[in-house]
């Protein structure tokens, strides 16, 4: 079973995420902002990562240049959540090690969709 | 696969509403000019995630109107844009309405957009918006009826799999759209000995057939925009006559807008749908209001579940072996486990009734500042106490009264700034807000430090509505009382703020119907303190399980400053019965609970005895104890309610093993025993001068 790390400060879109995921056969862990995710993408692998931009304690886009610097992260697609506005973010993003991204608001079926270019 | 987002709803409403709630007290902490970014960036993300949120879930009412809240943050957060009051006002009525919004589509009801609309026509106004540049993009290019073949170059930059693109699902996407031919070229490919694994070095040349248009090829590769060189040509079918036009993908961001138009449409028809259903929906029944609970309480909710179970295992298995008297025995001892464990789950789930009353407190910050305002009256609110928990019921019933004394004290306590100087105060006025556990009550206090009462209009006021006679010679105190009387109000004229036609006497009956009392007290040109006392039959207390004789007694744990083994020679007697303890530089009066509760059979030696000190009213008394027992927090039940009030005694509680055990009230307790009676100081001077001699 793949392994998905989910990130998102927002209890509801995590929820969404996650529930979407592990109904699609994902196996999926939840943490609820960048520290948290690095110290838990740290203990173990994740076949991939999904993660918001804006949290509190560690942003997103520091969460994926860090993991990105992981030896164990290297290879690993990193994808970020981000609003239609955030045009910017997505280069910023893409600079940091990001492997592509979901643009905000999306419905289960998109997320998964998305998903299938970088996870099979 | 279909999900159902509905049941996220509930987590969304909850979360909106706590960061609406974060937002509200940010933005009364910002002072405009002095602002930093921290503050700014707490309010946007709340902000993000309510937008973010709302659009997911189909809340397009929601999310539109805080698209334009966000664009401005974002702009301040950038140091684009100066954060004003002017901003502030606006984003603090945009909480409210926000509220509005949520709250509406919390009990499926539609929303009244009519603030929402004019809000946002001011947000657009400050942001110089023409409308509906970002919302309205492009629907994707009807699609192209008949095939056509691309020809798509794929060449990847060698450093393409470090950003954890898959060239592979790309094909295999590919394949999804149509008829593909895929040619590789594997010459980049280096000798042996100067390959990188790491890096990407072959390219490809597809020929796709598809009925779909190029916006769906792009889509594939837009991640990769940047790390490879992609070059989409129509070679056939429809467009054949143009020929090979040439389209460089990186150059060309309609792709990115052409994602975004997609993903808007469900989530729109979402909302068409739940808004029918708000029509056959009985409106305004918001059944499933939820409380948050603290995690630890539902830890210890579960390991008690935990042991329920052990038991229930360890009474099956008695119940399967054969009836002699050893099993019988313990049949009896897994019987009281059973009784044990039902009751400490009962009382752990009542204890999640029990919230902070920081949930009522909160609310407040914002009031002062609108009333404040209003009043051109500066002041700042003090809030303590916020833990105190409370339970939910009594918290709901409290909260208006609250408002409404703070009301009063921000308008007819507190001055206006130029007579504060002119009466040598800080032109600040302080309002206070406490709260605290004592006894079995839980007292909230509002204090301000404005003018206090003016007892010489309110006798008047009082005489004139007929409430009392010219003659009656009345204390202050009961002229204060009198503001509690029903028709009273000293307002000289009835203003927009706390003279509604609500009096104080309606306050007063609102908190006697919790069974609770509030009174005042006031001294003129120092303020006036409401002192609201409320009975908390449900309250949980941290106690400290006490011996005395064969009785266990419960010390509210919060009371308790000390407990020490008595050294005998720094106790001396003062009059006639009275030992005091030299503790440190202070005097302990000690007090013998076996004495005062008349229990035979305590230990009466002092030096083999437990002095435990305690604190009440600033006053400290050393209570003689045999033992000292467990720790636990205890469900207070009230003893007026079943048997009769009995001083010194706060209430009871059932502990463990079945027993009823009572808590003691500690201000009771000094009362009873006579250490406020007028002479009782003198007592303790004597002590230091029989110490001193």
């Amino acid at each position: 079973m793949k392994k998905i790390l989910a990130v998102d400060d927002s209890a509801s879109m995590r929820q969404m995420v996650g529930f979407t995921l592990k109904k699609a056969g994902f196996d999926v862990t939840e943490a609820k902002d960048g520290s948290e995710a690095l110290a838990i993408a740290k203990q173990q692998g994740f076949d991939a990562v999904i993660s918001d931009i804006n949290m509190p304690v560690m942003d997103g886009i520091t969460l994926i240049r860090e993991l990105r610097s992981l030896p164990n992260y290297k290879f690993t697609p990193l994808l970020m959540l981000t609003t239609e506005s955030g045009l910017d973010k997505k280069t910023e993003g893409k600079a940091a090690g990001a492997t592509g991204w979901i643009v905000k608001p999306f419905n289960p079926e998109q997320l998964l969709a998305v998903l299938k270019k970088v996870i099979r | 696969m279909s999900i159902d987002l509905s049941q996220f709803f509930e987590v969304f409403f909850e979360e909106s509403f706590e960061g609406l709630d974060v937002m509200e007290a940010e933005l009364l902490n910002l002072e405009p000019g002095t602002e930093d970014s921290e503050t700014i960036n707490t309010i946007f993300r709340a902000a993000h995630s309510i937008k973010g949120g709302s659009g997911t879930f189909g809340f397009t009412s929601v999310s539109d109107f805080t698209h334009v809240l966000e664009t401005l943050l974002d702009q301040i957060r950038d140091g684009q844009r100066q954060l004003t009051a002017e901003h502030v006002n606006l984003l603090l009525k945009s909480v409210d309405c926000l509220r509005a919004l949520l709250s509406a589509l919390q009990v499926e009801q539609t929303p009244d957009l009519g603030d929402a609309n004019d809000l946002r026509q001011r947000f657009e106004v400050i942001l110089g918006m023409s409308e509906g540049s970002e919302s309205q993009n492009i629907q994707e290019t009807v699609q192209v009826e008949s095939e056509s073949t691309f020809q798509i170059d794929f060449k990847p930059h060698p450093h393409l799999f470090k950003t954890g693109n898959e060239p592979l699902y790309m094909i295999s996407e590919l394949l999804e759209l149509g008829e593909l031919e895929t040619n590789v070229f594997y010459d980049a490919i280096p000798d042996f000995e100067n390959l990188s694994p790491d890096e990407c070095f072959l390219s490809w040349r597809f020929f796709l057939t598809t009925a779909r248009s190029e916006s769906a090829i792009k889509e594939i590769f837009e991640w990769v925009e940047d790390d490879a060189h992609i070059e989409i040509t129509v070679c056939g079918g429809l467009f054949e006559s143009e020929g090979r036009s040439g389209i460089n993908l990186t150059e060309d961001s309609s792709s990115a807008n052409a994602a975004v138009s997609v993903s808007s449409s469900s989530p729109a028809t979402k909302a068409a749908t739940s808004a029918k259903k708000v029509e056959t929906k009985k409106p305004a029944e918001q059944s499933t209001t939820s409380i948050r609970v603290g995690i630890d309480k539902v830890d210890s909710l579960i390991n008690m579940v935990g042991e329920l179970v052990i038991t229930q295992a360890m009474l099956s298995q008695i119940g399967e072996q054969e009836i002699s008297e050893t099993t019988i025995t313990s049949l009896q001892e897994g019987l009281a486990q059973l009784a044990h464990n039902t009751r400490d789950l009962q009382e752990n789930v009542m204890r999640i009734r029990m919230l902070p009353i920081s949930f009522v407190f909160s609310r407040f910050p914002r009031l002062v500042r609108d009333i404040s305002q209003k009043l051109n009256k500066q002041v700042e609110l003090k809030l303590a106490g916020e833990q105190t928990e409370l339970d939910k019921t009594v918290m709901e019933k409290i909260s208006d009264p609250m408002v409404h004394l703070v009301r009063n004290s921000l308008d007819h306590g507190l001055e206006t700034p130029e007579e504060r100087v002119a009466a040598g105060k800080d032109p600040v006025g302080i309002v206070t807000l406490n709260a605290f556990h004592q006894g079995g009550n839980i007292v909230i206090e509002i204090m301000d430090d404005g003018q206090g009462l003016n007892t010489q209009r309110i006798k008047e006021k009082a005489i004139a509505n007929g409430l009392v006679q010219p003659e009656d010679e009345l204390t202050a105190d009961e002229i204060n009382e009198l503001i509690f009387m029903p028709g009273f109000s000293t307002a000289d004229e009835v203003s927009d703020i706390s003279g509604r036609g609500v009096g104080m006497d309606v306050v007063r009956r609102n908190i006697q119907a919790l069974n609770g009392s509030v009174e005042v007290s006031s001294a003129p040109g120092v303020g006036s303190t409401f002192t609201i006392r409320l009975p908390l039959t449900l309250a949980i207390l941290d106690g400290q399980l006490v011996k005395v004789a064969q009785h266990t007694y419960i010390i509210p744990l919060i009371s308790i400053v000390e407990s020490l083994q008595i050294d005998i020679t720094k106790v001396s007697r003062v009059g006639k019965d009275l030992d005091v303890l030299r503790l440190r530089d202070e005097y302990i009066p000690i007090l013998r609970l076996y004495d005062i509760f008349t229990h035979q059979g305590a230990i009466e030696e002092l030096d083999k005895t437990l002095l435990v000190v305690v604190e009440s009213d600033n006053h400290k008394v050393g209570l003689l104890v045999d033992d000292l027992l467990a720790q636990q927090q205890v469900v207070i039940k009230s003893l007026e309610a079943n048997y009769q009030k009995v001083d010194g005694i706060s209430g009871a509680t059932i502990l463990g093993d079945g027993r009823v055990s009572l808590i003691i009230d500690i201000s009771g307790l000094i009362k009873l025993s006579g250490l406020k009676r007028p002479g009782s100081q003198e007592l303790l001077v004597e002590a230091k001068a029989i110490e001193v001699a």
